[in-house]
């Protein structure tokens, strides 16, 4: 096995052009889990964590890869408030000071915790390769079962991601706070100036999905420009979509029966601190 | 491969590290460290946090060669000479520690934790050590060490 270690971005694509047999590893928070099991052998390991352009972020804004979680936490939670919650419920303090974002993106798991804020919230992943640049939004990046659109050569550079333009909320069911893995777990984003909803699955299906129906009935069901309370009917019809919107499988976290419920219990439950979120702000603005 | 790294403030050099290997693996096997232990090799309990360039970290979800001219700290570098760090004496006084095998983890967790929080909360306690499993107390005691601790800084 070979031990690369790229300084820069540049020296990084042309190893990864030249290697492409070679497994990424940023935090190693998945990646060291199969090396230790043996459950994987690659020929080489590419070293990202001494780059140092993937661990900034820019204001508009744009998170490089390898942001850890707790930095999001820490420096994001008023821009990406949806992203911070998520990466909030990541393993332990010890695995939000090393996974990422990108690290997430690369292992592509149907659970992975930021996957559905980055489809509620209309992220676009910026990939690279000695090649070039491509922007793949989100919903378009995850293909199948920890696989995602990018090439042999290519690694995934940054997410791109507009601050909130209204209120956004994640949960997760799990059998204990920290250290979990989700059974399945639900993003939901307002963006009341275009009258428009976002909303996602997570750990319900072979990849992380938009709930399209969900999202066009909430848009249509909700005045945005007057809001005023919620009824139960609105609620009841979103979560039952976006239940529907899963294809989930019963495996040893949990059944599909119950996480079909779950998310549509998850659905109403953020909806209804969503929206309460909006109506508290338009009060304090009245 | 060889790797260069500091631990605990001393400059170290291990050699035939398999590429593939973990900077645990690399403490206790190459470097005689065999403070931070080796239990779950998956990031579940927290027996092998060290520090990596002062954020407490998974030895085991580490590949040795990201150590590469960084510094590590582990649990035996936390007392001075003989004297322990007050962490330590907290969990001796506070009987947190029974068969002790997760105590090196949670020592290095809490360490941590007091650094930035020095008078935490009971739930921000909680969340700090959220990623260290104890199957032996129960945690209460831990809990006591650790609140002993920050009564003590």
């Amino acid at each position: 096995m070979d031990f690369l270690r790229p300084e820069t971005l540049a020296e990084a694509l042309e190893l990864k052009a030249s290697r492409p047999d070679a497994v990424p590893i940023a935090g190693g928070t998945d990646v060291m889990v199969e090396l230790n099991y043996d459950h994987r052998r690659p020929a080489a390991l590419l070293d990202l964590t001494r780059i140092a352009e993937l661990r900034e972020w820019t204001p508009g804004l744009r998170v490089g890869a390898g942001v850890p979680y707790v930095r999001i936490i820490d420096e994001l939670g008023a821009e990406l408030p949806g992203l911070a919650m998520a990466s909030r419920t990541v393993g332990s303090p010890q695995i939000r000071n090393r996974g990422t974002v990108g690290g997430n993106l690369g292992a592509a798991s149907p659970a992975g915790d930021t996957h559905p804020v980055l489809l509620a919230s209309g992220a676009v992943i910026e990939v690279a390769s000695v090649r070039g640049t491509r922007m793949i939004p989100a919903a378009d990046f995850y293909l199948g079962v920890k696989r995602n659109a990018l090439e042999p050569d290519e690694l995934i550079v940054a997410v791109h991601l507009a601050p909130a333009k209204g209120p956004q909320q994640f949960s997760k069911v799990g059998t204990r706070n920290a250290m979990v893995i989700a059974v399945c777990s639900f993003a939901i984003s307002l963006f009341p100036e275009e009258n428009r909803v976002g909303a996602a699955v997570g750990s319900a299906a072979p990849t992380p999905r938009r709930a399209h129906q969900a999202e066009e009935f909430l848009a249509s069901a909700l005045d945005f420009s007057a809001p005023k309370p919620l009824l139960d009917s609105v609620k009841r019809e979103f979560g039952e979509l976006v239940s529907q919107a899963a294809s989930p499988i019963d495996d040893v976290r949990g059944s599909a029966a119950y996480r079909k419920h779950a998310l549509a219990v998850m659905a109403r439950r953020t909806l209804g601190w969503a929206w309460q979120e909006l109506l508290d702000g338009e009060q304090q603005c009245a | 491969m060889r790797v260069n790294v500091t631990v605990n403030g001393e400059q170290r050099q291990a050699d035939d590290v398999w590429e593939g290997e973990s900077l645990l693996f690399m403490l206790r096997e190459r470097l005689g460290l065999p403070g931070s232990k080796n239990a779950c090799e998956q990031g579940e309990c927290g027996s092998c946090t060290v520090y990596l360039d002062d954020v407490p970290v998974c030895a085991c979800l580490v590949a040795a060669g990201q150590a590469q001219d960084r510094s590590v700290r582990t649990v035996e570098g936390l007392a001075d000479g003989d004297s322990l760090d007050p962490v330590q004496e907290a969990f001796v006084e506070a009987g947190a520690v029974q068969c002790g095998f997760c105590t090196p983890g949670l020592v290095v967790q809490a360490h941590d934790l007091l650094d930035r929080v020095p008078n935490p909360s009971d739930p921000e306690i909680r969340e700090a050590l959220a990623g260290n499993l104890c199957r032996c107390t129960g945690y209460e005691k831990i809990l006591d060490a650790v609140r002993l601790a920050a009564s003590r800084r």
